[in-house]
């Protein structure tokens, strides 16, 4: 699931210091669950946007925002309101609102921060393990990333700052080689070779076209 | 001729030294404390932007040293440049007549002062040694020919008294199988403890340095346990600085009495002083 936070109220009302009239876009998938963009937080964004003076012209949540044709029907659907509006503001994470500004002209803006791909340890509390790295190395290190889980990306055991199995940047954080090496040491032992990044260009294109 | 590398085969305890280069461009203070501790040690470590502050350059800093006729150990982290900046940046040092080399992975960015910048940690520490190996036997890191190779001592950290002593130590003999020919420990509290660890040590062939901290105040004991990741001065030690009534006294007995005592243990030590390079020649001189 990718995790979103909020940005602050007052963050969100400078960028729209010039718009008047605006449609809202929640999003049904990740953002929902993080309570960050479902029906009710885009209920209580409208709710404050009106007590500073903006008209709230629709919104919509859609289930998958990033899912660019459900975004684009949805706004076919909601197109008169859409038209009403100066700016689009959406309430999902970064790809979600460039699905957005893919399916309209008008300005938009966003409310939530991108911060990771994660687990739900308990609810409302997320963890980021894994980064998408594009070449899983899982099958080597019992099951836990010590790229997405260490903040240094070690690939060949614990840095210098682990304290009882606790990262130096973090008390809270368990050091994913201490934790690989519970499971099983002699994963510690095999020597990584620096990793291949260009496995993993950036910006990443899929296409699974001709092989369905 | 590399000094530290013949003291290491053919002396009994060899001492080492790190200096911090200074935030901003003037060297004063640098290059008197080099001067001070000139005599006593056998070469002088130069930290690389240590704990992820902004600092002069380690290379800089070697360079300077060196002009002075003073042996350096450039410090290299991986945590600000990736492999191509490290390659192109250990050629460099090299052609600059910088023969010694301590590779770390380096305290990260967040605890530093300019906590903004982005972190890299392309290689880790065992990597970055991998990588030297390469450049000394003439190859890129992915085995393009050089124009002329390297070659390094090059050697790395450990630490003796880790929480998590076992992974320390798998570590250890990876940067060791990576080519790692020397060690400068973390600092060192438990002798006992350190015995142990050197027994085993032994079976490497490995030069170790231990590493001894100077102690000057209450002051440092705090910045060491606060701010140094892995590093926990303990009771006992604080309690002797506290009592004492003159603490930077106690602090060069302490060190010289614990370099004593590892004298016949291991190769030598390397002395942290925390800003206080010139009590170093006192606890070498008090040691012996």
């Amino acid at each position: 699931m990718v995790i979103t936070s909020q940005k602050k109220h007052e963050e969100i009302l400078k960028y729209l210091s010039s718009s008047k009239k605006i449609f809202i876009v929640g999003c049904g998938a990740c953002a929902t669950v993080c309570k960050t963009g479902g029906e009710e937080e885009v209920w209580q964004m409208e709710e404050f946007l009106s007590k500073n003076n903006k008209e709230i012209t629709g919104d919509v949540v859609i289930d998958e925002v990033c899912h660019l044709l459900l975004t684009r029907r949805a706004f076919r659907e909601h197109k008169e309101e859409i038209e009403k509006a100066d700016t689009v503001l959406v309430m999902a994470c970064g790809t979600g609102i460039q699905a957005v500004v893919a399916s309209t002209s008008k300005k938009v803006y966003p409310v939530l921060d991108t911060l990771f791909i994660g687990v739900t340890k308990h609810i409302y509390e997320f963890q980021e393990w894994c980064n998408t790295c594009g070449e899983c190395l899982l099958s080597e290190t019992n099951g836990i990333c010590p790229i997405a889980r260490c903040p240094k990306h070690m690939l060949n055991g614990p840095c210098g700052g682990v304290v009882d199995g606790k990262c130096e940047i973090d008390p809270e954080l368990d050091c994913p080689w201490i934790l690989i090496y519970k499971r099983n040491k002699e994963s510690l032992k095999k020597i990584h070779l620096p990793r291949d990044n260009s496995k993993r260009a950036r910006p990443g294109i899929l296409s699974l076209r001709g092989v369905r | 001729m590399n000094k530290l590398k013949q003291a290491l085969e053919n002396q009994k305890f060899v001492f080492t030294t790190e200096i911090y280069p200074p935030k901003g461009t003037d060297t004063t203070k640098f290059l008197r404390m080099a001067q001070i501790v000139k005599r006593s040690v056998t070469a002088v470590n130069v930290t690389d932007n240590q704990r992820a502050l902004v600092k002069l350059s380690s290379i800089a800093g070697c360079l300077l040293l060196r002009k002075q006729g003073i042996e350096p150990v450039y410090q290299i982290t991986t945590r600000d440049r990736n492999r191509i900046a490290i390659q192109s940046e250990l050629m460099g040092a090299y052609a600059l007549g910088i023969r010694n080399i301590l590779a770390i992975t380096g305290d990260h960015t967040l605890l530093g002062d300019c906590p903004e910048a982005k972190p890299v940690y392309d290689l880790d520490s065992v990597q970055l040694l991998y990588l030297i190996s390469k450049l000394n036997s003439g190859f890129d890191i992915n085995e393009h020919p050089l124009q002329g190779k390297t070659d390094f001592f090059y050697g790395a950290v450990v630490n003796p008294e880790a929480s998590d002593l076992e992974p320390e130590l798998i570590k250890f003999e990876k940067k060791i199988k990576c080519g790692a020919q020397f060690f400068q420990t973390q600092i060192i509290w438990d002798i006992d403890k350190f015995k142990k660890f050197m027994k085993y040590a032994s079976k490497f062939n490995v030069k170790i340095l231990a590493g001894i901290i100077i102690i000057s105040s209450s002051k440092v004991i705090n910045l060491m346990n606060k701010k140094v990741p892995g590093i926990k001065i303990p009771d006992s030690i604080i309690r002797r600085i506290e009592k004492s009534s003159d603490p930077v006294k106690e602090g060069v007995k302490i060190a010289s009495e614990q370099i004593k005592e590892l004298q016949g243990v291991c190769d030598g030590a390397h002395i942290i002083t925390v800003g206080k390079e010139d009590l170093t020649p006192q606890v070498i001189e008090m040691s012996r």
